[in-house]
Formats: structure tokens, sequence, C-alpha cells
């Protein structure tokens, strides 16, 4: 049964992932080109920082080739992939693999949850995952630590904001099921729903003063830009959730619907 | 209708724990797998050398909001 919902689910993800790949090369690629040129004119950034990006202009990309991995980066030039093949075939193949991931690893936690501590329909539980998913994965981490589009973020901190970000996500998604928890406690389910949502709300204020403040945005980049970079990121990464929750929920249901014998394994 | 009957008795019956553990662990491992390459591998660590993967993923690194570099 298991294994079941793991197909199923990736299956929904890959398709969300496509989804959010269109999402993405309709209004996502615009602000990134936009970014790019906006660093490689090295407008915003300081000329001492342009080789601690590694986001040199074309002419300087290929001396900086012998950094270390993580340090050297440019657009269009690392390892002979072009601006074009970033957000052509590299931009599907992310959100494609990272869509099945996430609806394999959402699959999985369906089956833990279903029956267990959900007693909603297949396509219920599978909506409800993925609002709080999307909340406590995606939406309080972004508002501590939004997404950045390039140009934006010094190469030296990457450790850091790497381990701040995944921080961040780990103490909300904590912060997600022990609200949860509250939320099933106690038998007045109104009174207990408000407790569990304050309870959140308390745990990732907490978590979100104890992190450091990190802000890397270069003097001088245009406001409106980053603006519609992180607004659209969020409307991706909405667009894949929704895309998993929704459709791993009609694929479950359908084929419980389609196999009678299934259903009486379960009864 | 009939897709209510259908799920009444889908919701009262859980997974067993040693029927889902397995798949949990081993499938829950490699989706990682995959949402690390797509978001982190090249960037802050990295298992290959190089940056053919993060350059590959790099649109859909920073319009999924992870740090890039």
């Amino acid at each position: 049964m298991t294994g079941r919902y793991l197909v199923l689910g990736m299956i929904a993800g890959l398709i969300a992932g496509v989804l959010a790949f269109g999402v993405g090369k309709v209004w996502g690629e615009p602000p990134v080109a936009a970014a790019i040129a906006l660093e490689e004119a090295g407008a915003p950034a300081a000329p001492e920082h342009a080789h601690d990006h590694g986001h040199d202009a074309p002419t300087a990309a290929a001396t900086a080739e012998p950094e270390p991995a993580g340090h050297s980066h440019s657009h269009g030039e690392g390892e002979g992939i072009s601006r074009a093949t970033q957000a052509g075939i590299g931009l599907l193949t992310g959100m494609a693999v990272f869509g099945a991931g996430l609806g394999g690893l959402f699959a999985l936690v369906f089956a833990f949850v279903q029956g267990r501590f959900s007693h909603l329909g297949a396509r219920a539980t599978a909506g409800v995952m993925a609002v709080l998913g999307y909340v406590s994965v995606v939406l309080v981490p972004f508002l501590k630590y939004p997404a950045n589009p390039p140009a934006v973020g010094h190469g030296e901190t990457i450790g850091l904001r790497t381990q701040m970000f995944f921080a961040m996500m780990a103490l909300s998604l904590i912060a997600m099921v022990i609200a949860v928890a509250v939320a099933r406690s106690g038998r007045d389910r109104w009174r207990a729903g408000i407790l569990g949502g304050l309870a959140y709300l308390v745990l990732v204020v907490v978590a979100g003063l104890v992190l450091p403040a990190i802000n890397e945005v270069p003097a001088g980049f245009p406001g409106d830009l980053l603006w519609q970079f992180r607004s659209v990121s969020l409307v991706i990464v909405a667009m894949l959730w929704a895309g998993i929750g929704l459709i791993f929920g009609q694929l479950v249901q359908g084929s419980l619907a389609r196999d009678p014998g299934l259903r009486q394994r379960l009864a | 209708m009939a897709y209510t009957e259908a799920t009444d008795d889908f919701r009262s019956r859980p997974i067993p724990l040693g029927e889902w553990a397995p798949w949990a662990i081993f499938a829950g491992l490699v989706m990682l797998l995959a949402l690390y390459f797509v978001s982190t591998e090249q960037g802050a660590v990295a298992l290959l050398d190089g940056t053919g993967v993060h350059e590959f993923v790099h649109d859909a690194r920073h319009l999924l909001g992870f740090p890039c570099h």
C-alpha cells in the first residue's frame, strides 16, 4: 500500500513540477534574466564583491574557473552550460526532480497519517497536508529568509545562509507537528484548533527571533525586481504544493474507487 | 456518493507501522537525495566535484527559494 502511494505521489509531483516549470518559465525567468543582466553589468554589486560572488563579467569568467566548487560561479560559462540550458531543460529537470521527490515524501507522510491521525477522505487529507506543508516548509521560512535572485548574496556566506535556511525550515516543521498535536488534543475542537495555531505562531516567532538576520541585497538593487522575483518564487512553490496535494488526492481516490478488491482488503 | 462509501473503510484502517517503516526509510532517503541534488548540491556542500549540477539546476534552485551561491 505504501509503495502504491509512493508511486502516485511521485507521479503527482512530476506533474506538479512540470506545471511549476510552466509558471517559472513564463513569470520566473524574466526577473532571473534581469538580475543576471544587472549583475553582469556590475551595477548593483560593488567592484570588490564581484570576485567574491564569482559572478564575474563573461570575459573574467574564464579566469575564475580554477576556484574551488561553491565559490566559482558564472552564468552561461560554468561547465559549458548556457543560459538557454539553465532557463530551459535545466529548469524543467530541476522542477520535475524536485516535484517528484517532494511528491514521494508527501505520499510517505500521507501513508503514515491516513487512518491514523486523519480520518478524512483521501483528497481532504492530502489537501490539508498540502496547506500545512506549504505554510510550515515554504511560507514561514520564506518570511525569515526570503528567496534571492542571482546577484543577491555573498559567495562566502553560502554555508551560513544554507544552514540557517534549513534550520528555520526544520524548526517551523517541528512547530507545525506540535501545533497539530495541540489542535487534535482537547474535546473542544475550536478551542484546541486556536490553541494549536497560537502554539505554532509563538514557536516560529521565537525561532525567527533567535536565528540571525541575513540581508545581502546589494545597495542599489532595484526593489521592484526583488519583489517580483520573490513573489513569483512563492507562487511557483505554491503551484508545486497545490499540484501535489490536489493531484495526489485525486489519484489515490481514483485508485480506491477503481479497485474494489483494494477497498475490501482495507475494510 | 460512491466515493464516500469507498473511503469510509479506507479512513478507519491505518497502514501498520512495520509495513510502512521500510518504505519510509529507504524511499524517504532516495526522495531526500533527489531534493538535495536540486536544492543544495555544489552549493554549501558538494558530493561531486565541479559545478555542473549546480549550473544545470541553477534557475530552479533560485526560483524554489534555496540559497544558491
